[in-house]
């Protein structure tokens, strides 16, 4: 057993025992309430948490402003799924004459289609797909006959995902909004690791009544762990990190022999790495039950003492939202520490200096502000 | 909901007051709890005019937001001070130009409840309430609603909202919204001419939508901020220069169209949203209103409520 020495702020010890147990919700003060509430707003969790009051039975003993901000968290997911299907419904369309190509989704979409707990209530907004890479262009050509186009795209943008990303511009349609990014990897071209999407297509499950695909059980959970550790996004990173916690304890109680496979499946895909950090972090932040044989075979993916004593650092203190009114600078810097170490193990040294210099240029110019949507919701 | 209001607005010193939003400060609007911390100079006394009827609220309890809102350092010299808001924490638009905080304040609390009550159909839409019931003025911006709603406002009818028709799904009762009325651009002359007793913010020029300037809601308006009103009559109305007045009755379902397009969040809340709009559209008398004399208007208005009275 590992001690848990780890580093949660001060705030997120309640906020996290909520996520865990929503029947808490009804017995904090409400001036607790109102800053948990804000804690799991920030990290995109509050349309999950909704649907775990409901369940725990606790939604209607709360304040009326707390009722009002749980259901319409739940009223945005519902949305989100709705658009989610008509998307899938409209691509199975424009993908007609392509039947035999396969199609897997990833994440929200996903999750959505598999019905996994932690489905319920999650907030996405992209349709992300996966297609073998000789069959993209194909697949490019039929959406863009039917009016999805990439929009606001810079000739460096699209340059840069063509050449070395894992994905295609992202496409969205003319008359809706939703973003359908087609990847022919789950990796970038120039990451170190270099997991298999043909062992993945192998693998990948058919879903009752669509022709889209599913990854398998262990794949999708890589998946997610690949997306929170190469992908840099920091604001969704604890979200990620609980995706990846109710996967684990889903898989692991409906999936004969998962745990017995974990870990050949990441040596096999190239995740050792990622795979480490991932269920050294679940267990150690959110308790995530691991059998003891597959941690003690995932310290092979551990890196040098040295570089995993500054991730222990660096990691909890990233993950976890600042608090809304007291935000920190070491918080920060971890955050920038982390997002330049995503690039790192993503791209050749002389490449990265020259994209993260080019990014740097663009948001200094555009300013501040984010996403209205994402920022206030 | 269940503690008491300490105090209201008006009952502390514009020096209190101004302390208060300072340091933050709990203020309730209607069914909204907003904590406000605003380190803006100029602001507060505004403000203590434009909330003077608003309760203060404590801090122990869930706010619907916490919106703080302080000037931002420039680095280029000669560029305007600018205001930057966060809603708990993040900046949901970019920063604004320092001179239109009120109306960047006010914005950002509107916002702040459409993002947040997704669960009511919030349709965009006067209410305002005369014997129990509501009628409903639907309308695009620029079709005079926030004008002939502060004008109804100050001749009889008790305002709801000049922005937010909310109602719970699948229920006919509109949910007061009272908050201040931002009249644009030569609105801000009819109205004073015609109500010289409406207390009228500061005008604001060069913002978006124009010249603002923010009219006061009647007290009685915002004591009464928890008694909604039943959907009755659904009004669609039109300022149109130099138009005579008219009233045409339209049909239900183009009633519902419409009445449908206006609402800020009919997609998201799907068939609830459905089912409400319906059911206002099946109980309500339905209109098209197009006028250019407020007067006219006024009395067209009271005489929709007296024949359905009669």
């Amino acid at each position: 057993m590992l001690c848990r020495l780890m580093f949660i702020p001060q705030p997120w010890v309640r906020a996290l025992a909520l996520l865990r147990d929503a029947s808490g919700l009804s017995r904090l003060p409400p001036a607790e309430l109102d800053l948990a509430l804000r804690l799991i707003r920030r990290a995109r969790l509050l349309g999950r948490l909704a649907v775990a009051a409901e369940r725990a039975g606790s939604l209607q003993q709360l304040p009326g402003n707390a009722i009002d901000q749980l259901s319409s968290a739940r009223v945005v997911a519902g949305a989100r799924v709705r658009s989610a299907r008509w998307e899938l419904d409209r691509l199975d369309r424009a993908l007609v004459d392509l039947p035999d190509v396969p199609v897997v989704c990833l994440k929200g979409t996903a999750y959505m289609l598999a019905g996994t707990p932690n489905s319920a209530g999650r907030l996405f907004s992209d349709v992300d797909l996966l297609v073998p890479e000789e069959h993209l262009p194909a697949v490019e050509q039929r959406l863009r006959e039917r009016s999805w186009i990439a929009k606001d795209l810079t000739a460096y943008d699209d340059l840069y995902y063509r050449r070395w990303t894992h994905e295609l511009p992202p496409l969205s349609h003319d008359e809706r909004g939703v973003e359908v990014d087609l990847h022919h990897s789950i990796l970038m071209r120039t990451a170190r690791l270099k997991p298999s999407s043909a062992l993945m297509f192998a693998a990948a499950r058919e879903v009752p009544g669509s022709r889209f695909k599913v990854l398998a059980p262990i794949d999708m959970v890589l998946h997610a762990i690949v997306h929170l550790f190469y992908g840099g996004e920091m604001d969704d990173a604890l979200r990620e990190l609980v995706d990846i916690d109710d996967l684990l304890r889903h898989f692991a109680a409906t999936e004969l022999g998962f745990w017995e496979q974990f870990w050949a499946r990441a040596k096999a895909l190239d995740l050792e790495r990622p795979a480490f950090y991932a269920l050294r972090y679940t267990r150690e932040l959110l308790g995530t039950p691991v059998p003891d044989a597959v941690v003690l075979a995932s310290m092979i993916g551990a890196p040098s003492a040295p570089v995993l004593a500054l991730m222990d650092r660096l990691v909890p203190r990233a993950l976890f939202p600042q608090h809304p009114d007291a935000p920190s600078r070491l918080t920060e810097w971890a955050r920038l520490l982390l997002y330049v170490r995503s690039h790192w193990v993503k791209m050749p040294p002389l490449m990265l200096v020259r994209h993260l210099s080019y990014k740097f240029y663009v948001q200094r110019l555009k300013g501040p502000a984010e996403d209205a949507a994402s920022a206030a919701a | 909901m269940t503690c008491a209001a300490l105090t209201t607005v008006g009952a502390m010193t514009p020096a209190q007051f101004a302390r208060g939003l300072h340091d933050g400060l709990g203020v309730r609007f209607g069914p909204f709890d907003m904590h406000l911390q605003l380190r803006m100079p100029g602001l507060a006394d505004s403000l203590h005019a434009l909330y003077r009827d608003y309760p203060v609220i404590d801090a122990n309890r869930v706010f619907t937001c916490h919106l703080t809102m302080q000037r931002t350092r420039s680095l280029r010299p000669g560029r305007p001070a600018m205001v930057r808001v966060l809603v708990d924490g993040r900046p949901p638009h970019e920063d604004m130009l320092a001179s239109h905080a009120l109306a960047v304040l006010e914005w950002g609390l509107n916002l702040a409840i459409v993002m947040r009550h997704q669960g009511y159909l919030m349709l965009h839409s006067a209410v305002l309430e005369r014997d129990g019931f509501a009628l409903l003025l639907p309308a695009s911006p620029g079709h005079g609603k926030t004008t002939l709603c502060t004008a109804l406002a100050h001749r009889g009818w008790r305002l709801l909202s000049d922005e937010f028709g909310l109602l719970r799904p699948r229920t006919r009762l509109l949910l007061p919204v009272p908050r201040p009325m931002p009249l644009k651009n030569e609105s801000i002359a009819v109205i004073r001419q015609f109500a010289p007793e409406a207390v009228i913010g500061p005008e604001i020029p060069g913002t978006r939508k124009g010249t603002v300037a923010h009219v006061r809601p009647p007290a009685d308006a915002v004591k009464r901020a928890t008694e909604g009103a039943l959907a009755r009559w659904l009004v669609f109305p039109r300022w149109v220069a130099g138009s005579p007045l008219q009233l045409e009755p339209i049909p239900q379902a183009q009633a519902f169209m419409e009445l449908a397009m206006n609402a800020f969040n009919y997609e998201l809340l799907g068939l609830d949203a459905f089912e409400t709009v319906r059911g206002i559209v099946d109980q309500a008398d339905c209109y098209r209103l197009r006028y250019s004399n407020l007067d006219e208007a006024i009395a067209a208005m009271s005489m929709l409520s007296q024949c359905s009275a009669a």
